[in-house]
């Protein structure tokens, strides 16, 4: 963003709006003081957020409480909470062919599993690169930049890399052929499945939390690990006194975003596998995506009510991400 | 505990390697051929034919099999193991079950030899599949949707830089009833995702007639609680003297905003003009409900399209998928800094 080069052409149509703008804003500012200008600069965004962000949060509770397949709400007839009643139309919550919305506690478990899975391998690896990428190697900011680039992949790209690694004739089967193993069918087995977009997803998104636990690792002082060794302190006696406590904070920040994050997971699996073998990946997200748009049968109603239920969880998991994050933040 | 803060180089005093400098290299080695792999991988595969493509083992580089002209047609190349034991290179003619026709392209006049298969290998080069990148500009849409990824970024990035910097400019500099109010209903919403509003959020688009529009795909996008919350908290650091001093010599509050807020919150514009890039290129739920026109289909959602076709076209899909990955790549190639730093600083994704 340097004033000379190809930025200052670029921008030379907007300079020349903005300052086109200066008339009439000047008399406006002019008619309705500081006061108006305030209003001016807060209106286009605060719009467009209102209308894409707001109204739909609220008519959200609307929809869910409406039938039929009509998007128009006025032709939406009321019916309370039959939608809520569906999907916890329940004999035993744990098994989903016993619920009368059978998809929806598919979804819900296979989401509980996916979460626990990608959020533990996710943090633990994270940790991992965290402590050796904080150790004195030469290159740092290369390492960094390695375990960082998936990150920045679409959800497409990294879901099309990994089926094409995956298939039956992929390199990982070719891996499986050079070590004397059975190919597998990474894609199409419902066990493989799941673990193949559980580790996919720990692929694409660990340099994001490897970056936040590296900078809490960095902010440690260096004296405090200098001391213990004056004493001759063990090494994991260590970690477990002195890293742990003091990484406390981000570890907590990590372990709640990625919760957030892993609760909403769609793209990446949708591309991998469908949803698919069978219902072995359909998660939250692609339940709500298909129930309100995708399915001949489609409920526009049942998807919201399903989505305010998942609005509920990452709700409970934002506070306590407030909560905790105030109280680390208190003990400092 | 060395093991933990090394401070120089390896971490023995002089005592040679510690087993936790051999685990650190292990683990920097593997990760970088497990991050970088696939990536490398994709686009060594995106160059080769499809016929290579469905051989296994694949190989490393992409290979297509040498041809010859024999009597005015292109014919393929075979080293050849002859009933005699000796070996020689030679044209296939045309082939019946196991058993091919093979001749000397320098002798083409020459008795045919019948050759069993399993007795030749192809000869081949490396050599680059470039059609499979042309191709899909020429014959597919991919034209298409590459110019509406290209259009979709850059207004909402544009869009998104100037509505979020001029509300972060009222939230910073001014001071109004109802300011907290409105920052607090920004936090409140830094945590909704697309995924938790997607019903009425669809009806909302399709009342504004904007269903099939890529202007339906931009708008929902650009109103970031992220972004305002960044600029705010730059702004914040500009000195209110700057500002009155500004108004003194009679500048309008618009200038004021453009002429000097604007430019003093550069850096913070940077950041989020990457990141408003790396996430409007990338977008896929959103498109995926608000464009079902093929001829507006961004690049994310053309790919999802034909790869999810019974009879995958890999070749195509393969350099397509690549392409869509080159913008992401620059951007990590030439301003990584700028990423790493805003997440380490934000928290912000």
């Amino acid at each position: 963003m340097s004033n000379g080069g190809a930025t200052h052409y670029l921008t030379a149509p907007l300079r020349w709006l903005a300052r086109a703008a200066d008339v009439p804003l000047r008399a406006w500012q002019r008619m309705t003081g500081q006061g108006g200008m305030i209003a001016l600069f807060l209106l286009p965004n605060m719009a467009i957020f209102s209308i894409f962000v707001l109204i739909p949060l609220g008519m959200n509770a609307l929809y869910s409480t409406t039938g039929g397949v009509e998007f128009f709400l006025a032709d939406r007839p009321y019916v309370g909470g039959e939608h809520y009643a569906r999907l916890m139309d329940c004999e035993n919550y744990l098994e989903p062919r016993s619920c009368r919305d059978d998809m929806f506690w598919i979804a819900v478990w296979n989401t509980a599993r996916f979460v626990i899975f990608q959020v533990g391998v996710m943090t633990l690896v994270a940790m991992i690169t965290a402590l050796i990428l904080n150790r004195a190697i030469p290159a740092k900011a290369f390492w960094r930049a390695v375990f960082f680039f998936p990150v920045l992949l679409s959800p497409v790209v990294v879901g099309l890399i990994w089926r094409w690694i995956l298939q039956r004739q992929g390199l990982a089967n070719l891996a499986m052929f050079e070590m004397g193993l059975e190919p597998v069918n990474w894609l199409t087995d419902r066990f493989w499945a799941f673990f193949a977009a559980v580790g996919v997803s720990v692929w694409a998104h660990m340099g994001f939390y490897t970056l936040i636990l590296l900078a809490g690792l960095q902010a440690i002082p260096r004296d405090l690990y200098e001391a213990a060794e004056m004493d001759g302190t063990p090494p994991f006696r260590v970690f477990y006194r002195i890293t742990l406590p003091l990484l406390m904070p981000n570890l907590l920040v990590v372990l709640v975003l990625a919760l957030i994050r892993a609760v909403q997971i769609f793209d990446e699996a949708y591309v991998l596998t469908g949803g698919g073998p069978g219902t072995s990946t359909m998660f939250m997200t692609q339940y709500i995506y298909e129930s309100g748009f995708a399915n001949l049968l489609r409920n526009p109603g049942l998807a919201a009510a399903a989505s305010i239920l998942m609005a509920l969880v990452l709700v409970v998991l934002t506070l306590c991400q407030l909560w905790l994050s105030r109280r680390a933040g208190g003990d400092r | 505990m060395r093991w933990l803060v090394a401070k120089r180089g390896r971490t023995g005093d002089g005592r040679g390697w510690h087993w936790t400098d051999i685990a650190t290299w292990v683990w920097l080695i593997g990760g970088t051929i497990l991050m970088f792999g696939p990536a490398v991988w994709l686009v060594l595969s995106s160059f080769k034919t499809p016929a290579a493509l469905a051989e296994f083992p694949p190989t490393l580089l992409p290979f297509a099999q040498q041809t010859v002209e024999v009597e005015g047609e292109q014919k393929p190349l075979y080293t050849v193991t002859l009933a005699d034991g000796t070996v020689r290179t030679m044209a296939e003619l045309r082939r019946v079950g196991i058993v091919a026709q093979m001749v000397d392209p320098d002798d083409p006049g020459a008795e045919p030899a019948r050759v069993n298969i399993a007795d030749r290998d192809p000869v081949r080069e490396v050599d680059f599949a470039t059609e499979n990148y042309t191709e899909p500009f020429m014959r597919f849409d991919f034209f298409l949707f590459l110019r509406n990824s290209v259009f979709v970024t850059v207004m909402a990035t544009i869009i998104t830089l100037l509505t979020n910097s001029m509300a972060a400019f009222a939230l910073s500099k001014y001071e109004f009833r109802g300011r907290n109010a409105v920052m607090l209903l920004i936090i409140a919403t830094l945590m909704v995702p697309l995924s938790v509003i997607l019903v009425p959020l669809y009806s909302v688009v399709a009342a504004t007639g904007l269903m099939n529009n890529l202007w339906g795909v931009i708008l929902p996008t650009v109103a970031t609680p992220t972004g305002v919350f960044l600029l705010r908290q730059y702004m914040l650091t500009i000195p209110d003297e700057l500002l009155d001093a500004a108004r003194m010599d009679h500048a309008s509050e618009w200038q004021i905003y453009w002429r000097i807020v604007l430019p003093l919150a550069a850096p913070a514009l940077a950041v989020l003009a990457i990141f408003s890039v790396v996430w409007r290129w990338n977008d896929f739920l959103w498109p995926l409900v608000v464009l079902s026109r093929k001829e507006l289909y961004t690049l994310q959602i053309g790919l999802n399209t034909y790869a999810g076709e019974l009879n995958v076209q890999w070749h195509y899909i393969l350099a397509m998928t690549v392409v869509a990955m080159i913008p992401v790549v620059l951007v990590f190639v030439f301003l990584q800094r700028f990423i790493t730093a805003g997440i380490a600083g934000t928290g912000l994704k």
